[in-house]
């Protein structure tokens, strides 16, 4: 048995929770370059200024790229022969977000009771978690402080599997077309499509952490990516909704198989601010337990 | 190159800005998001008077980070403006006569903006480190238990914004899609 302790996890989250926060990551900025690049309107091209001026500030200064430093969502891939030590896992990670948010001078944005009182919890916690158990010895923790803006653009429908591959197009580009300038284009649009409701939505947030614009391993799945960018790049809503070009940055679908009466589809929209990272923790044999 | 603009606005300055327009802001505004519009809204429901004097001044829709240490604010853009549609109306009819946020307006507010000769401005969402470099000074002035929710009174040097609803019925957002729309989406 080798063992990650649990200690180990918390400094992990609020590392990464703090440079997500600051800090860009090169896919994220490699993609707005991209985008200034063919990006045709010209206040679209001020507002791709804008934001990669934000980015050095940001950087530099280590102050949050957005005063909205999200809801923490954190995914983790546990290895079945890893043993987490020391702590419960999940306290772990909440305990993470909680020295993040405080000592990043974070803000803290979860409220309790969301129907009622909408009380803050005070540190931004708890995390919404998932988790994956997956061969190996090591935990995998990725992050992705998820602003409200965009997260509020969300959508999914249950099509009937006759609406088929073009039924899935027109549900993505509506979403984005319906958002127009809320969700802070141009956006990364996750998809999920298959599987049962609630496996669809979290795969469209999932499909979020790839790398900006690296296509689906799957083939058919990376062409269906293109033909719902090229479409949503035709809206003509642009960088913060001022006319353009660019609307996403990139399309990111995954896929799982459903039953044979569903087409489960979910649309998950990522702001610019595309705050994601991840960081692997290797198992080690605890030399007392052999 | 962007226009000057000193707040409060001025009957002339709101008549010479359009939309698209790129302006930076100069003086002072006020700062609320959703819970301070309820009580304010409540408020006027209620005849009492609102915590600050509205007539001519300019909202700017935002919740800022914590400030760090030797700082006036911490990171400081704008929140989804949307949210703030249903209260809107009734502010701009007490004398509102700007708003700063991010995204569409309902159909209602696009309406009072005109009925009052009231603008709608955007800053860039997610650029909320470099618009904190614009803001010099922040005082909580109204319902400090709000937390991150209270009202603030923010002195700005050239704070950036774009013009999106000017008092002629301007709408930038309309405007740049259908210029940039490539016909064929389905």
């Amino acid at each position: 048995m080798r063992e990650i302790k649990a200690g180990t996890v918390t400094e992990a989250v609020a590392k990464l929770f703090k440079q997500a926060n600051y800090e860009l990551g090169e896919d994220v900025l490699n993609a707005i370059k991209k985008a200034r690049r063919e990006e045709e309107s010209p206040p679209g091209r001020e507002v791709i200024d804008t934001i990669l001026k934000n980015a050095e500030i940001a950087s530099s200064e280590r102050i949050p790229l957005c005063q909205d430093c999200g809801t923490a969502v954190v995914f983790l891939e546990l290895g079945q022969d890893a043993h987490i030590a020391g702590g419960d896992l999940y306290q772990a990670v909440n305990e993470g977000v909680r020295q993040a948010y405080d000592e990043g001078y974070l803000r803290k944005s979860m409220v309790a009771r969301p129907f009622s009182d909408r009380t803050n919890t005070g540190d931004n916690t708890p995390a919404v978690i998932h988790t994956d158990i997956v061969p190996g010895d090591r935990l995998k923790i990725s992050v992705l402080p998820k602003g409200g803006g965009a997260e509020n653009m969300a959508k999914m429908g249950m099509l009937l599997p006759s609406a088929g591959r073009q039924g899935v197009v027109e549900l993505v580009v509506n979403t984005v077309e319906e958002a127009w300038s809320k969700p802070c284009p141009p956006v990364i649009v996750g998809v999920g499509i298959g599987g049962t409701a609630e496996k669809a939505a979290s795969m469209a947030k999932h499909a979020l952490l790839r790398k900006v614009g690296e296509p689906s391993p799957d083939a058919e799945t990376a062409d269906l990516e293109r033909e719902i960018l090229e479409k949503v790049n035709n809206l003509g809503i642009g960088p913060m909704g001022y006319g353009g070009r660019v609307t996403a940055l990139a399309v990111h679908a995954e896929s799982f198989p459903a039953h044979i009466t569903a087409l489960p589809v979910a649309v998950n929209l990522q702001c610019h601010s595309a705050r994601h990272g991840e960081i692997i923790l290797q198992g080690i044999v605890n030399a007392n337990k052999g | 190159m962007p226009i000057k603009v000193n707040l409060p606005l001025t009957e002339k300055t709101l008549s010479e800005l359009r939309s698209g327009d790129n302006v930076l802001l100069n003086g002072s505004l006020y700062v609320a998001r959703d819970a301070a519009h309820k009580r304010m809204v409540e408020a006027i429901e209620r005849g009492e008077p609102l915590p600050f004097d509205i007539k001519g001044q300019t909202l700017y829709y935002m919740g800022p980070s914590p400030a760090p240490p030797g700082r006036p604010i911490g990171s400081a853009g704008p929140t989804t403006s949307a949210r703030m549609d249903i209260y809107t109306p009734r502010l701009l009819a007490a004398g509102l006569k700007g708003m700063i946020g991010k995204g569409i307006r309902s159909e209602e507010v696009k309406d009072a903006i005109k009925k009052y000769g009231a603008i709608y401005l955007a800053a860039v969402g997610g650029a909320g480190a470099l618009i904190s470099k614009s803001i010099i000074k922040a005082d909580v002035v109204a319902y400090a238990d709000l937390g991150p929710e209270a009202v603030l009174r923010l002195e700005v040097k050239d704070f950036p914004a774009t013009v999106i609803n000017d008092i002629y019925g301007g709408d930038l957002y309309a405007e740049g899609k259908v210029k940039y729309r490539r016909k064929k989406i389905g």
